[in-house]
């Protein structure tokens, strides 16, 4: 017992089971092939690190973006635009003081040092634990009603006037407590079903449409993305994207309690933030 | 006792610290490399069995095309023998084919070009992530290996190169469903021109199921073989013995 349960009032807080197994399961599986598959797929990209629209794109054709550096800087360009990033993209020191021109430093590529072979090696094993892990926990999720019950908006939710009164809550980070914490608001539901019905198959798909065997005996995917350059691109837009939600994800988590929603992950058990008390 | 909410605390300052090195010597271990070369084995199984072993590569038309096909690798071998050959219009260069066949073969450049030829517009991919569009004519690999007539116990073809990477030679295998693919092909042309010396002149590999390593440049011999361990590095190509790419790279 610790000293949370034994302050917080007279009686002991409500705890409800907040996570199925086959949500924790996924959710941790996930996190792990997410983080291998993001860092590994930062050191291919910097093995050419331009992104073009299209079916071709190589160095003598032009890029939408690329991350470049000179003799003393480093820059991301996106169409004509250009914005320095000396120190982080394409300059940067390693861990041993020497100056960088690869595109994403050290620090956030797997492996540290340039290697593409290996970072296609870890990439496309942790692949098939990103893509079957998915595939089971999506058809999983229909199957138990998860999808239905859980993530799907109820029609009250999706009041033009309940989301915009969810957002403003958001931005003055008072949280659901109570009753209401034991389900997902909103702008939660937005954010899950954005990244499982959306972010994932698109980049398993685009994933696919880089193998040119895939292409052979898929056609179709070079027909859906407009060319295996485009599919390069999305991928790496959708891989942003889900760099964006993971942040968004830890810096909720910390916020609304990183112990309780991190043991809820893990046991499925969560505490109910008690009610607020109103305030006069 | 330690709490538990100082023990999560730990873990995830650990966590940060260790995971970056602890990837770098995960990706060092061989025993750890070894077992992520599952996901290999993985896709090429799947591909032999889910995809159909003979769908074509996308065909392009000539509006689709890279207005500068970038090369690559290497752009112009350095040995004497290949600046002879060189020099002199490649008049006495020979492709053979032998190894595990019932009637090896010389061939001149003369010879092949004289064989039925395919032309096809394709995409090729390299492994760093870029993609150009060229147009190749050549004789499909089938008819050569016809003509020599593989033995039973031929499991790959492997194609000798004329280019050096420091000390050591260039080679590439795949194996027999790639080497009897209709869009397989020992290119003698690009573009509508003989093959220029920076793309693999005066012979090269199309190989349009796979990415750019697998094609290979300067051919002189094409060799059938049981297994690929008895070769060089023994992982069938120079960036696979070399670098430790994957030896299937229709991925």
């Amino acid at each position: 017992m610790d000293a949370e349960e034994t302050t917080a009032g007279h009686q002991p807080p409500e705890r409800v089971k907040r996570h199925r197994l086959s949500t924790r399961i996924w959710h941790w599986t996930n996190a792990l092939a997410v983080f291998v598959m993001l860092m590994s797929g930062l050191m291919i990209f910097n093995a050419h690190p331009r992104l073009y629209w299209g079916q071709y794109g190589a160095n003598f054709d032009t890029p939408w973006l690329s991350i470049g550096s000179t003799d003393s800087s480093g820059y991301i360009a996106v169409g004509r635009a250009q914005i320095p990033t000396t120190g982080v993209l394409g300059y940067w020191r390693d861990s041993q003081g020497a100056i960088q021109h690869r595109a994403f430093p050290g620090w956030a590529t797997i492996p540290s040092y340039y290697s593409l072979a290996s970072a296609r090696r870890w990439h496309l094993a942790f692949a098939w634990l990103l893509a079957l892990s998915f595939f089971l926990y999506f058809v999983w999720s229909f199957a138990n009603r998860h999808v239905q019950r859980d993530l799907a908006p109820s029609r009250e939710q999706l009041n033009p006037r309940h989301i915009w009164h969810d957002i403003i809550d958001h931005a003055r980070l008072r949280f659901p407590r109570g009753e209401a914490a034991a389900r997902y608001n909103i702008l939660q539901k937005f954010a899950y079903l954005g990244v499982i019905f959306l972010l994932l198959p698109l980049l398993i798909l685009t994933g696919l449409t880089m193998g040119p065997n895939n292409d052979a005996a898929f056609p179709w995917l070079l027909d859906l993305f407009g060319g295996r350059q485009s599919a390069r691109s999305l991928h790496f837009i959708a891989a942003m994207l889900i760099l964006l939600f993971i942040v968004i994800h830890l810096v909720m988590v910390v916020l609304a309690g990183p112990l309780n929603e991190v043991r809820s992950m893990i046991t499925g058990w969560y505490r109910l933030p008690p009610e607020r008390k109103e305030r006069g | 006792m330690i709490s538990r909410r100082k023990l999560l605390g730990s873990l995830g300052l650990g966590a940060g610290g260790l995971i970056l090195p602890g990837c770098d010597r995960l990706d060092q271990s061989e025993s750890f490399r070894g077992l992520l070369r599952t996901g290999e084995k993985l896709t090429l199984r799947t591909h032999r069995l889910v995809t159909d072993r003979t769908a074509l590569a996308r065909e392009f038309s000539p509006s689709d095309m890279s207005p500068v096909f970038r090369s690559n690798g290497t752009r112009m071998p350095g040995t004497p023998d290949y600046q002879a050959h060189m020099s002199n219009g490649f008049r006495d260069w020979r492709l053979k084919v032998d190894g595990l066949v019932v009637r090896p073969l010389t061939l001149s450049l003369e010879q092949i070009r004289r064989m039925p030829i395919r032309t096809q517009i394709t995409r090729h991919d390299c492994v760093e992530g870029w993609s150009a569009i060229g147009k190749w004519h050549g004789v499909p690999l089938k008819l050569l290996l016809d003509a020599a007539g593989l033995r039973a116990n031929a499991r790959y073809i492997v194609f000798h190169c004329a280019d050096r990477f420091g000390d050591a030679p260039y080679y590439e295998s795949i194996d027999l469903i790639d080497a009897f693919h209709p869009q397989t092909i020992i290119a003698w042309g690009m573009n509508g021109h003989l093959l220029p010396v920076p793309n693999g002149a005066p012979l090269r590999l199309r190989v349009e199921r796979q990415l750019g390593y697998k094609h290979a440049k300067y051919v002189e011999r094409i060799e059938a073989v049981p297994s690929l361990g008895g070769l060089y590095g023994g992982k069938g190509g120079y960036w696979e013995d070399s670098h430790d790419y994957e030896w299937y790279a229709g991925i």
